[in-house]
């Protein structure tokens, strides 16, 4: 295997990998300072913030020749016996000047930037800038424009890296952002008429290294240090992107994209990275309800005679009335992770052994879309239809859909429904949902209200996508587990926290002890089988090989 | 540090002398602590009646206040260093863009809860504006819990109350640095 050594550490790579210097010093656990390099775009080298040393050795003598002016390490591919040298005097001191001549034309606003606190500019002038400064410097205000509906630009706060810029060119292959003049007067800007107004946009926010480009649904919003991660998985579309929910006390801030090569590499859609705002709509529904039997007059009784009822009784009595109507139908929704679908359809047979079961419905919206990155949107907008139709698969109930489970209803096939959905979206008209309107139970379990909602003998809300836990099965399935970023509303139960109660488990809901259960039983999942890595497992792994 | 921990020396109390175990010497001395502080220059005073003296305002934890600029705007940037310095989490702001072209945000809503503050004036230490200062202020006192949170308004009417009394202390800072030179900015 082919030698590099890094500070005098010899660290072997692949044959057939192909490393700059950045890459393969990370190997031996040194970071190289950078602002321009991502690994997602085309390196330009224009930062000069990773200039290194750089020599090959011999491979008969073992002689080193080392060059002798500095490279920048974005810029430098390794080979067998390469020399990388990322703490020599002469580097040191070319980063300290990189920083300094970086700073004479930054404003240091870093009080009032939203970047303060995960800002490279800062963190490398802690690490590699020099305390003393030689240049008069006064903190100034930026000048701020709008590129874009959703992005601000800070026009002094730039230092020229151009990531953002060729993002557009090479990702989202839009080409909005430029940069005009020359020299010391360069800037970014848009072409007059033409705003930053992709689907990706967002992302320029997340690689832009300092705080030039702000995301406006963010700005001024929390300071970044109070903010909590959560990896996370986006339940926007099919493509399930890695995500990490940033939170604090209960509340989603924002949504940033999580590295994951199998999945979504660097980057996510702006339908995703915005798409938390209905989490925190009043207009949810918010605590779990059962009309009353012919009782609206009754002082008790809210609006539509639906009376409150506290979760603990609901777990009873909702088994004993759909176990007394009988004939069952049951909707599952792809926006349930797989431990939810697999619970709630093992409820369903304990209540009736014939019990209809089918995929609740798919949202879907034009077609999938593919952006020159190789980036793709889903058109299907829920994020585990292959993992319920798995799990409905293991109760024989592979290939019935919604439509058919429509069609059973309104045939007179069932007496009780019990509908899932959770779609951030409105998503069923009346008339769909008068078919539902003769059963003896109906249970909806949904986050808004909705014409099927107005029906139900039982209304109960459904927890968002960062309020779950459990594994999403995406559009290759991949499975990603996660866990609960923020705790619910009050009055939310997670539907994974009713249906491990109905099902008489002790405890609190543990959706891990599900998955190695649904591991060891069935074939299917047999690949999610102990801890699963961060960016997920292939669930056809087992098959393919 | 763990008491096994070999820098740790321990040491045994020395036994009782013939003067200790007498008792009488040390209750003398006792004694002539009383008296001397009976003679002494008094130190307390009987609040509320009489007010006590503060003996640097520059340096007093009292009350806090919110510093207006020369055009009686707020002066505070909302980069919520304070309510990050702050070690009760007493300081709740609402930051959002400013109305005025030569400032970025402001603050649309600035809470203290006097009740929970431990007036360690660390916001004071980490306000990059000299926006919040402690008063000399003391007597703090209010009929509910509610009074006792200070929003924006409140805090701004007690610079207006006691701007005469106190002048801003980044003012008299930048007057005995610098005399005549304006403010770098607001950051």
């Amino acid at each position: 295997m082919p030698v590099v050594i890094v500070d005098g550490q010899e660290i072997e790579f692949g044959a057939e990998e192909q490393l700059n210097c950045i890459q393969a010093a990370r190997l031996a656990g040194k970071e190289i300072p950078h602002y321009c390099w991502h690994p997602g775009l085309s390196v330009v080298a224009s930062c000069r913030m990773c200039l290194i040393e750089t020599g090959q050795r011999d491979a008969k003598t073992g002689a080193v020749t080392m060059v002798p002016k500095l490279v920048p390490g974005c810029q430098t591919p390794v080979k067998d016996g390469t020399v990388i040298v990322t703490e020599s005097d002469k580097v040191t001191e070319s980063r300290a000047r990189v920083e300094e001549a970086l700073l004479i034309d930054h404003p240091i606003d870093c009080p009032i930037c939203d970047k303060a606190g995960e800002c490279l500019l800062q963190d490398y002038h802690f690490e590699h800038g020099q305390a003393e400064r030689r240049a008069d410097l006064h903190p100034f205000h930026s000048r701020k424009r709008d590129v874009g509906p959703t992005v601000s630009l800070f026009v002094d706060r730039c230092i020229m890296c151009t990531r953002c810029v060729r993002f557009t060119r090479e990702v989202s292959g839009t080409s909005e952002l430029m940069v005009t003049s020359r020299g010391a007067k360069e800037e970014i800007d848009v072409f007059p008429g033409f705003p930053l107004d992709n689907k990706l946009a967002g992302n320029v926010v997340d690689l832009c290294p300092v705080g030039a480009l702000g995301d406006k649904d963010f700005l001024y919003q929390q300071r970044v240090w109070f903010l909590k991660r959560e990896p996370n998985v986006c339940g926007g579309c099919a493509a399930g992107c890695s995500i990490s929910t940033e939170h604090n006390q209960d509340t989603v801030y924002r949504l940033k994209p999580r590295e994951n090569m199998h999945v979504n590499k660097w980057w996510i859609c702006d339908e995703g990275r915005y798409g938390w705002h209905h989490l925190h709509d009043s207009a949810r529904v918010l605590e779990a309800g059962r009309k009353a039997a012919g009782s609206s007059h009754r002082g008790n009784a809210t609006h539509g005679g639906v009376e409150p009822v506290e979760w603990a009784d609901v777990v009873a009595q909702l088994r004993s009335d759909l176990a007394a109507a009988g004939r069952l139908a049951v909707a599952v929704s792809p926006q349930l992770t797989i431990e939810e679908a697999w619970m709630l359809c093992s409820v369903a047979r304990s209540l009736d052994p014939e019990a209809y079961l089918a995929l609740g419905f798919v949202p879907t919206t034009g077609e999938d879309e593919t952006f020159p990155g190789g980036f793709t949107i889903r058109g299907e907008k829920c994020p585990n239809r292959r993992g319920v139709e798995q799990v409905l698969g293991l109760f024989n109930a592979a290939n019935t859909g919604w439509d058919d489970l429509v069609a059973h209803v309104a045939g007179g096939g069932a007496r009780a429904a019990w509908i899932t959905a959770g779609h951030a979206q409105p998503w069923i008209e009346t008339a769909t949902a008068a078919a539902f309107a003769n059963l003896e139970q109906l249970v909806v379990q949904d986050l808004f209200h909705s014409p099927l909602m107005e029906l139900a003998t039982w209304r109960l809300p459904a927890a968002g996508f960062a309020e779950r836990a459990g594994t999403w099965v995406n559009v290759a399935h991949r499975a990603q587990c996660f866990r609960q970023a923020i705790r619910p509303p009050a009055g939310v139960w997670p539907e994974g926290r009713l249906y491990w109660n109905m099902l008489g488990r002790r405890g609190l809901y543990d959706p891990t002890a599900i998955r190695h259960e649904l591991a060891a039983s069935s074939a299917a999942f047999a690949a999610l089988a102990g801890d699963i890595p961060a960016t997920g497992i292939d669930l056809r792994i087992h098959q393919l090989a | 540090m763990k008491p096994t921990d070999p820098a740790v020396t321990w040491l045994e109390e020395k036994p009782l002398g013939l003067a200790e175990r007498l008792y009488l010497p040390l209750f003398v001395q006792g004694l002539a602590t009383t008296a001397r502080h009976l003679v002494s220059p008094k130190v307390t005073v009987s609040y509320p009646e009489q007010r006590p003296t503060v003996g640097n305002p520059l340096i007093y934890r009292g009350v806090h206040r919110l510093n207006r600029d020369d055009e009686g705007r707020v002066k505070c940037v909302a980069c919520f260093l304070c309510a990050t310095a702050c070690p009760a989490h007493c300081i709740d702001i609402v930051a959002t863009e400013s109305p005025w072209p030569d400032r970025e945000k402001y603050p649309e809503a600035f809470q203290i809860d006097e009740l929970r503050c431990i007036f360690c004036g660390m916001c004071e230490e980490a306000c990059p504006v000299d926006a919040i200062e402690l008063t000399s202020l003391l007597d703090l006192t209010g009929k509910s819990r509610e009074e006792m949170i200070f929003d924006k308004e409140k805090l701004l009417s007690v610079y207006d109350m006691t701007k005469d009394a106190e002048p801003m202390k980044s003012a008299q800072y930048k007057e005995e640095l610098s005399p005549g030179h304006g403010a770098g900015g607001a950051a």
